[in-house]
């Protein structure tokens, strides 16, 4: 394949498994917790290479998971120790994110990683990491880790499809109804985390949280059912990663950028539009009776 | 206490938000196939009473126990309906889909709900007088119509013991009613319910037991026996004008 066929693959895959992972956060009122996991997963990928002075997607993805679990554990802890929820994230993630950056700067510095490319992404360069797969054939390492993390995110999807619905719309039924809610809560973190980690490399830190959180939103807009909004979400994320592509090449211009703001764009003519929840069409017609 | 055939035994029960106690050595005991309204003033820890019993917030001091059993072991038997205000309405989800919440814990992990499991849902919701809405977007429901999926939703548990909080606030009078004769049918089967309850004129009608609570149980037995001024008086304090029931001017509508 080209180099723009792989690009757009690998943006696509970001699309797709941010789009389901973020339906879930919209539904659970964690989208914050998104903004938070995809700067703390940098501090977890630091140590991680500091652990063991490479870049593996494996190493890349334990310390994400780990980073993960941690800012879970650390809002958490603070909330139930008083501290506003809000507050509680404020103050985890932007510590995390610190040691994160300060860590780069003092004791990593010399590779592939510093704190633009966390930030910002460059899913230019992922072409040029290949690795061979049996079948498959030579195929771009950050393309590689994103088809295996969409594989478990949609494998977990599946399997408890039904105590994520549970546990997002009334948590504390499902306790009385002796679920596991935290260990839920957790794994839920867990497959943020491993998303983050491996849209890290195309689209960075900050434009992660865009794909987490807006094809989802609009999905939102257009659908009163958990699995159509699953499907419309995902699909508003492969759709900005094309149309993001196209604008890019177009204007020569930041690929992850144009992504991110195609989902913006995608958003607001979804909120104009939308048949049931658009703000036209509470012009058009009358709020119906019920 | 051991002869006796009290199903729910707490023994001094007290919990606290931040630093404020909001109960404090609270002691009663419920009898099975019962029917009794938790009242008092607003504040008054009436839904922190019931959530404490139910491990949804922290013990401070004292212990419950359900059927002789500890909350972990009777959870299957007990049954809560919480405030209306308590989840999302806007989930994209329908009536139906909710009822059928209530089966999960017996459907497991790995399964998907089945037919059986949605003819159980529907027919609770039939019960409900709901079966019109079963396919209706939730949000598109009104107060009284969500308060009954959440009976629905109870229902279908199929628990010896139900806790209900504020079930009839903000419905509609034939809601009321159709939630009463629920409550009514739950007790002619065996089944004990307490509810959390805001309306002091409607105790003696739809209740066999009433709990005054504020901070700590003021009064606890049949309505005939605790139901009075003096007890009213003493849970709300001095200046409670209180309609008795020969006094008011209430016509129930007839639906």
């Amino acid at each position: 394949m080209t180099f723009t066929a792989w690009i757009i693959v690998t943006a696509a895959l970001v699309g797709l498994s941010c789009g389901l992972m973020g339906v879930f956060l919209i539904l659970r009122k964690q989208a914050m917790m998104a903004d938070a996991i995809s700067h703390t997963v940098l501090l977890g990928i630091v140590v991680a290479y500091m652990v063991s002075q490479q870049i593996t997607g494996m190493s890349m993805l334990i310390g994400g998971i780990l980073a993960g679990l941690l800012t879970a554990f650390l809002v958490q802890s603070l909330h139930s120790m008083k501290v506003r929820h809000d507050a509680s994230l404020g103050i985890v993630f932007t510590t995390l994110f610190a040691i994160g950056v300060i860590l780069i700067s003092t004791s990593v510095g010399n590779v592939h990683l510093d704190v633009q490319h966390a930030l910002m992404g460059e899913i230019t360069f992922i072409p040029f990491t290949t690795t061979y797969v049996p079948g498959l054939g030579d195929i771009p390492k950050a393309t590689l880790l994103l088809m295996v993390v969409l594989l478990i995110v949609v494998f977990f999807i599946i399997v408890f499809y039904k105590e994520w619905k549970i546990t997002s719309f009334d948590p504390v039924l499902a306790a009385s109804l002796g679920l596991p809610v935290l260990l839920l809560h957790y794994l839920f973190m867990t497959l943020v985390s491993i998303t983050t980690v491996a849209s890290f490399d195309a689209v960075g830190a900050i434009l992660v949280v865009a794909m987490l959180i807006t094809p989802a939103a609009t999905a939102y807009l257009w659908t009163d059912r958990l699995m159509l909004m699953l499907i419309l979400s995902g699909g508003f994320g492969v759709l900005s990663a094309f149309i993001g592509y196209g604008i890019a090449a177009w204007l020569d211009t930041s690929i992850s950028g144009a992504m991110a703001l195609t989902t913006g764009l995608i958003f607001i003519v979804s909120f104009l539009s939308s048949p049931t929840h658009g703000l036209l069409s509470r012009w058009v017609k009358p709020k119906q009776l019920i | 206490m051991i002869v006796s055939n009290s199903i729910i035994q707490v023994e001094h029960l007290s919990a606290a938000y931040q630093k404020n106690t909001v109960l404090t050595d609270i002691n009663f005991e419920v009898k099975a196939g019962t029917l009794t309204s938790i009242v008092g003033p607003n504040g008054a820890g009436k839904s922190t009473l019931i959530k404490t019993m139910l491990a949804l917030h922290p013990t401070l001091t004292g212990k419950v126990s359900f059927f002789g059993k500890s909350f972990e072991k009777a959870k299957k038997q007990i049954g809560y309906v919480p405030q209306r205000g308590s989840v999302d309405w806007d989930f994209p989800t329908n009536a139906l889909d909710v009822v059928t919440m209530g089966l999960y814990g017996k459907i497991g992990f790995f399964r998907i709900p089945m037919k059986k499991d949605k003819q159980k849902a529907f027919e609770a919701l039939e019960k409900m007088g709901m079966s019109a809405y079963a396919n209706r977007q939730i949000s598109q429901l009104s107060g009284g119509q969500q308060q009954r999926v959440f009976l629905a939703r109870a229902l279908v548990q199929e628990a010896d013991l139900y806790f209900m909080d504020e079930p009839l606030a903000g419905v509609d009078a034939s809601t009321e009613k159709a939630i009463m004769a629920i409550l009514e049918e739950l007790k002619k089967q065996g089944k004990t319910v307490m509810v959390v309850h805001h309306d002091l004129q409607t105790v003696p009608e739809y209740f066999d037991h009433v709990l005054f609570l504020n901070h700590t149980v003021y009064a606890h037995g049949t309505v005939e026996e605790t139901f009075t001024d003096s007890n009213i008086i003493k849970t709300y304090g001095g200046n409670m004008s209180w309609l008795r029931e020969g006094d008011k001017n209430v016509v129930h509508t007839t639906s």
